[in-house]
């Protein structure tokens, strides 16, 4: 399967994902919160032919979708619908109970982990992933077997690396 | 009994004021600064600071050795989760959380959070067994000017406080359906005395609500 998070760069609407179509298994993906993670996340996939299904409780959030498109979000093959993770009316609208992977994407970590584990246990989608930003708790839960993201992780790993490489000059220059 | 507490709302100040007052060590968390300083002029060294969704704040709390944490908070994912927490992480033998959206009961089931207090939820069966005569469709169908439910907070000077249900003379067309109290909730008999914290929900005719008010006194406020 392609990588996704790597395509900022590339042409939108033209599939230029380096495989052959036949080759890629066309999945369902639900992504609730279409902030700059989510809606980044929903264009790249779309753009790799998966079916991506956004639900976000603002409105607004369908025009940030759009950035970069020449066409309409729906046009392109895109879903969205207004409403909250813990609506259980929104989830089923934005097609839940058919997705093959969620991610929980928006900006309260106790709204992702909480929905996470709705669409896990509640409506058992196969691969479910949520961005957490609070380090601990993301290890924590992770452990019991929720599959996370932690930007913030990254970032400290990203920072701790560059820091001791500058530091390495200094002491050896 | 150690017991920590999280929300400074009306219900967590009385049900850490309370608990306090029977001899339990309490501590209570408060994320909002202002509310933190108010509730601290009064609680002291028992009221903490901070986010206890964040669990080093829930550590320092001493969540380990508590034996029951209270989630009373505003907001039913942080409940759920503080209480998930609790339970699963530092192994707190029980939890009670307040459900504030009755929609979301489902999903602290859903996440094995029992048991919870949802406000809603229970005045509407208070008022099933409570006002038969009414009926709850026939009631909740009356536009909304008829009929009116309030919830009353008794102060420390309520003159209701130490009296018998049975002794009061409420307003004709009020009637008292449930008193809540460290966070659990009753239906009165008239042998119930009421105390100061108690929140009692009233059903009454429209424009009864100040009369009920003085009735119970210049420092029951209304917890909204």
């Amino acid at each position: 399967m392609p990588r996704v998070g790597d395509g900022s760069a590339r042409g939108v609407g033209g599939a230029s994902s380096g495989l052959p179509r036949d080759s890629i298994q066309i999945v369902f993906l639900m992504i609730v919160g279409a902030g700059r993670v989510g809606s980044s996340l929903a264009r790249a996939m779309l753009r790799d032919g998966h079916t991506v299904s956004c639900l976000d409780e603002d409105p607004e959030a369908h025009a940030r979708l759009e950035i970069g498109l020449e066409k309409p979000w729906e046009d392109v093959g895109g879903q969205f619908t207004v409403g909250t993770g813990l609506e259980i009316e929104a989830l089923q609208a934005a097609g839940i109970e058919r997705a093959d992977a969620f991610v929980a994407a928006t900006d309260g970590d106790n709204t992702n982990i909480v929905i996470a584990q709705i669409a896990k246990m509640r409506f058992k989608v196969p691969t479910v992933i949520a961005r957490i930003l609070d380090p601990y708790r993301a290890e924590w839960y992770e452990q019991q077997g929720l599959h996370t993201i932690c930007p913030t992780r990254v970032a400290i790993e990203m920072l701790e690396t560059e820091v001791k490489e500058a530091a390495a000059k200094v002491a050896g220059g | 009994m150690y017991v920590l507490i999280v929300g400074a709302g009306k219900v967590g100040w009385n049900l850490a004021r309370e608990l306090l007052d029977k001899g339990h060590e309490v501590t209570l968390i408060e994320n909002n600064r202002d509310r933190y300083v108010t509730v601290e002029q009064e609680l002291e060294h028992n009221v903490q600071y901070g986010d206890a969704s964040e669990l080093w704040v829930l550590e320092r709390a001493g969540v380990s050795r508590a034996d029951l944490v209270i989630a009373v908070t505003g907001d039913d994912e942080d409940n759920m989760l503080i209480c998930q927490v609790a339970k699963e992480k530092y192994m707190v033998e029980q939890t009670i959380a307040r459900v504030n959206n009755p929609r979301n009961k489902q999903w602290f089931e859903l996440l094995g959070i029992a048991p919870v207090v949802s406000a809603t939820d229970l005045i509407l069966r208070l008022i099933e067994h409570e006002v038969p005569k009414y009926g709850l469709v026939h009631l909740l169908d009356l536009p909304r000017e008829r009929l009116e439910i309030i919830e009353l907070l008794l102060g420390d000077g309520s003159p209701v406080a130490g009296r018998r249900v049975a002794d009061l003379e409420l307003p004709e067309g009020s009637l008292l359906i449930s008193v809540l109290r460290d966070g659990t909730g009753f239906v009165p008999s008239p042998e119930t005395v009421l105390e100061s914290g108690d929140e009692v929900l009233a059903v009454l005719d429209p424009g009864l609500e100040e009369e009920l008010k003085t009735y119970f006194g210049p420092d029951g406020t209304s917890p909204d």
